[in-house]
């Protein structure tokens, strides 16, 4: 028997803390695996958002920044324009990306910075208990949208990709889901290309992966894949929005 | 047509009993635990029919904690 | 060495450029603009990066990731721009990393005005940041000095491993000075084993990293910062001390206003007044140990600032009660004139006060 499946070199041999389900743990393994697969960990440089994945300076087995809240764009530049043979990501999720971290993202996407942001796009604050965030859904129960999030009062939900493939500095630009396996492989698909897309020094590459929160949607792990599926498909399509010509 | 036939091995101590693999099966042999909790005190994943595996590693794929290492063989 | 007739921002840029420093974050905000203009200019002709950042804060964030990766690194700003910073000062002395950050210090608060001030002293000597750090703060008086400081800071960053602050004013930035670019002495500097540059496969992972979720973990590390802190304070102190002992009244002040003062002293002394001077060199370790030496003839002490006294906390604290301590500054981007100081001594040594 050959083994065809088994646990990535990418990865610290750290157990995760992440709450049962929760697909954080499959979205390390696939950068894990593509980091190893790219054979570039010994290039490697992540940086670390502050939210339920500040811990993956202890998961990613590279070097690791642990960056401010929002601020893993503008630590990860420094990175990259110091040491440029270096690989950089920044691993980030909607609270630090899409809120606190709006600018750095944007500005990092616009200066082209060569660079790669892993998004992980769950429509709620983890770590501090399931607080709005700017991606929570219009409707979508909250600790601090405990009525249904009111358009009204807070506007309607940030579609990052689409925001950021208006800049010609993002070179690549796909939104992925991880709720079921086929979309799974698509989404690792997507990482590599963008770190790809990197080393060939073509610049700004985001992948947003749509992500569960069973623990704060109050939904079972199983549950919180439908949700995401009835829920959020519909208001974040899946697909490339951005990629360099000759690579289509 | 050739026969796929594959093994699973679950790291039990490291499942956290959410399940996700038993939905990806496309034999539907991966099944929860009942007569066992492991040091996390959830119910492991586990196939009881191994023979019925494919070794596609769907399991493995969706499973969020790294539990699960797959092997395949492809009967002539 | 030939000298140099430079204004002060751009000598910080080249300074800076002298001692190795090639990655410079920046934001423009007056009056420190020349220093990113210089470095936008100077940094692509030695293969440095120069990078106008979005904000204060992407400038900061910009500088720990550099730093992180083991560059010689620095970035500059003023007041506001310095305020908005904090948070990232306070990540990069938690991570322990080496970096130079200079204010150019503006009258404030809020917007404030684009003069001269020495307003920021609590913000860069009690740290805007959060938690229990502390971070070296130098306040040169000369465009030779702040030259001459800032070669140095990269040095002494890299030696204890946290950030170094050079804290200007208005004037320091804006006026021109002749310098000349002398190589600051030999210091014992590690190498950076702790950088990120990649595991190139050779080593365990580098993490650069300020969080400590287990409290217990947390302290240790905060003690251990303590313990450099200790060591800095012991090494590093300096200030400029001129007649102390045998002073009527010990005037005490930093920056371009300590130039001030010494005017005012030199007027006093043609009238037979004894009037000593302690200025600090480092506002962070405070040179408390200067103060040791007033003696009894001492009638009193005057604080000379460009704000509404923030150094006389520490004066206060480095006297003991022993003396008086009285204060003349102004504020706001206005300067102290020599004869407001020199009446001020008068009064303390005539026994008005």
């Amino acid at each position: 028997m050959a083994k065809v499946f088994e646990r990535t070199n990418g990865l610290t041999d750290k157990a995760f803390h992440y709450c049962p389900g929760c697909t954080h743990g499959i979205i390390h393994r696939l950068v894990g695996e593509v980091l190893e697969e790219l054979d570039v960990l010994g290039e490697a440089v992540g940086v670390a958002p502050v939210g339920c994945s500040v811990f993956a300076y202890d998961y990613f087995n590279c070097d690791m920044h642990e960056a401010a809240h929002g601020r893993a764009p503008a630590v990860a530049t420094g990175v990259k324009r110091v040491n440029p043979e270096n690989v950089v990501f920044t691993y980030q999720g909607d609270g630090d990306l899409a809120s606190i971290g709006a600018a750095e993202i944007v500005h990092a996407a616009a200066r082209g910075e060569n660079i790669t942001t892993i998004f992980v796009n769950n429509a709620i604050y983890g770590m501090t208990g399931g607080q709005m965030a700017p991606t929570t859904l219009i409707g979508q129960k909250a600790t601090t949208s405990p009525y249904g999030r009111d358009e009204k009062l807070t506007g309607k939900p940030i579609k990052v990709s689409e925001m950021l493939s208006t800049l010609d500095g993002a070179k690549f630009v796909e939104r992925v889901s991880v709720h079921n396996a086929a979309n799974i492989r698509k989404t690792k698909k997507a990482i590599k290309k963008a770190f790809e897309l990197q080393l060939s020094g073509e610049g700004f590459g985001i992948v947003e992966i749509l992500s569960t929160c069973p623990t704060n949607w109050g939904l079972t792990p199983l549950e919180s894949l439908k949700w995401l599926e009835e829920n959020m498909l519909p208001y974040y399509p899946l697909g490339n929005l951005r990629t360099p010509k000759e690579v289509e | 047509m050739a026969k796929a036939k594959g093994k699973v091995t679950f790291k039990e101590d490291l499942c956290k009993g959410c399940e996700l693999c038993t939905t990806a099966c496309p034999v539907n042999i991966v099944v929860m635990n009942k007569e066992k909790i492991n040091v996390k005190g959830y119910h492991p994943a586990t196939v009881h029919e191994m023979d019925k595996c494919i070794g596609c590693a769907n399991c493995a794929t969706i499973c969020p904690d790294t539990v699960i290492e797959v092997e395949r063989i492809i009967e002539k | 060495m030939a000298k140099v007739l430079m204004k002060g921002n751009e000598a910080i840029g080249a300074a800076a450029i002298k001692a190795g420093c090639h990655y410079f974050f920046g934001y423009p905000i007056t009056p420190q603009n020349e220093i990113p203009e210089y470095m936008s200019r100077e940094l692509p002709k030695v293969d440095g990066v120069f990078l106008q950042a979005e904000s204060e804060v992407a400038a900061i964030n910009m500088v720990y990731g550099a730093a992180g990766a083991g560059a010689r690194v620095m970035t500059s700003s003023s007041s506001p721009g310095i305020a908005l910073k904090q948070e990232g000062i306070s990540y990069i002395a938690g991570a322990e990393l080496p970096c130079v950050i200079v204010n150019i210090v503006r009258g404030g608060p809020g917007l404030g005005g684009i003069q001269p001030a020495q307003s920021d002293y609590y913000q860069a000597t009690r740290g805007g940041g959060n938690g229990d750090y502390r971070h070296i703060v130098y306040a040169p008086s000369t465009l030779q000095e702040t030259v001459d400081l800032v070669m140095e800071s990269f040095d002494v960053a890299e030696q204890y491993r946290i950030p170094v602050m050079v804290v200007g004013d208005g004037m320091i930035g804006q006026m021109m000075e002749p310098v000349e670019f002398k190589k600051p002495k030999e210091r014992p500097l590690a190498e950076k084993t702790w950088a990120t540059t990649g595991t190139k496969g050779k080593r365990k992972p580098n993490i650069i990293n300020s969080l400590f979720i287990d409290p217990q973990e947390l302290e240790d590390h905060v003690h251990k910062l303590e313990r450099k802190h200790e060591e800095i304070k012991k090494n590093e102190t300096r200030f400029e001390e001129y007649n102390v002992e045998d002073a009527d009244v010990v005037c005490v002040a930093y920056g371009t206003t300590s130039r001030i003062v010494k005017n005012a002293i030199k007027k006093c002394e043609e009238d037979g007044l004894k009037v000593g001077l302690i200025r600090p060199i480092t506002l962070w370790p405070f040179p408390e140990s200067a103060f040791d030496k007033i003696t009894d003839k001492t009638k009193g002490l005057l604080a000379v600032e460009m704000s509404t006294g923030q150094m006389i906390d520490d004066v206060k604290i480095a006297i003991k009660g022993k003396k008086p301590v009285y204060f003349h500054g102004r504020t706001g981007g206005m300067v102290p004139n020599p004869t407001d100081i020199e009446n001020e001594i008068r009064k303390i040594a005539g026994g008005e006060k």
